[in-house]
């Protein structure tokens, strides 16, 4: 009973601010939606019983990426309105695909759970409670799926390359520190001993 | 109130449509498109866990963590991509994107 108060409740949220995540006017609107969005969902990952995926959800997602969204749409100095250009005009099309879509995925999921491939399976009970989420997740992935795992480390690490390389740029006219150059200069670099008469002091000229 | 595999299908299948339709309404903003396309790779995720736990298999899982390393990679490629678009153009519009072209 009270799963499904909650389940039905996360649901509703995640929904209703997927939704407004395409919706709102204001983009940086758009992202905290969408933060609410994944937290919903990562509550439905306990729900289901993937603790640690919901916990990397909110790390990864909540976290990294929507702070990163965050960033680059308060950085960017654009027009959003202008943008917003043809969603009037657009709107009728994309609800229609956007119907077809549903109907079309929710008859294909309530097919493979009454007659399919997903047919007859029995509620799941309550997981062995002597192996974690956690553990039984190490022990699959350090074992069978040990070379994805490395691929998706080479992934992350090509993808922060790229990222950096992209955005990285060199301005010519700007003025670098050099602490070789600081470290190597020495007093006979820097100031120059000028004779000066006794009583008839410095012209300008001279010191030129 | 029983909660089955075909409520957690739906509730993906929801979000899933909810991305495509962003990305058609959104044409010109690709911000907003990077965001639809996270809540696709999000739908697709409940959809690897929803299975994972009523087929009694932890590959699901794996799976989606997998979907979560490419997505985060995406969006971090994708946003570096933004930010050195809007550098050269001024601005994000979608439709002046095709004057990179060779």
């Amino acid at each position: 009973m009270l799963q499904g108060i909650a389940f039905y409740l996360l649901a509703a949220v995640a929904t209703v601010s997927g939704l407004l995540v395409v919706t709102a006017r204001n983009p940086v609107h758009s992202v905290l939606w969408l933060i609410l969005a994944f937290f919903s969902s990562a509550g439905l990952f306990v729900l289901l019983g993937a603790e640690f995926l919901a916990m990397l959800l909110v790390v990864v997602y909540v976290g990294a990426v929507a702070v990163l969204f965050l960033f680059v749409v308060m950085m960017l100095d654009v027009d959003f309105l202008k943008l917003r250009e043809g969603y009037a005009r657009y709107l009728p099309l994309g609800a229609i695909i956007a119907a077809v879509l549903l109907v079309e995925m929710i008859i294909v999921s309530v097919a493979v759970v009454q007659g399919g491939a997903a047919a007859g399976l029995p509620a799941p009970g309550a997981p062995d409670a002597s192996v974690t989420n956690v553990e039984a997740i190490g022990r699959v992935l350090y074992t069978d799926y040990v070379y994805f795992f490395q691929a998706a480390g080479i992934v992350l690490l090509i993808a922060m390359i790229g990222a950096i390389t992209l955005t990285l740029r060199h301005k010519p006219n700007i003025k670098r520190q050099n602490p070789g150059d600081q470290v190597n200069r020495d007093r006979r670099k820097s100031v120059e001993i000028k004779p000066a008469a006794t009583g008839e002091g410095v012209s300008a000229e001279e010191l030129l | 109130m029983d909660i089955g595999l075909t409520h957690y299908l739906t509730v993906a299948a929801i979000l899933f449509t909810i991305g495509v339709f962003g990305i058609f309404v959104n044409r010109k903003n690709v911000i907003i498109i990077l965001m639809s396309i996270e809540l696709i790779l999000l739908a697709v995720n409940i959809n690897f866990v929803a299975f994972s736990t009523y087929l009694n298999d932890i590959s699901g899982q794996i799976m989606a963590m997998f979907v979560l390393t490419v997505a985060a990679a995406e969006a971090a490629v994708g946003l570096a991509i933004l930010v050195t678009f809007f550098r050269n153009r001024g601005d994000i519009a979608v439709d002046d994107a095709s004057v990179m072209k060779g």
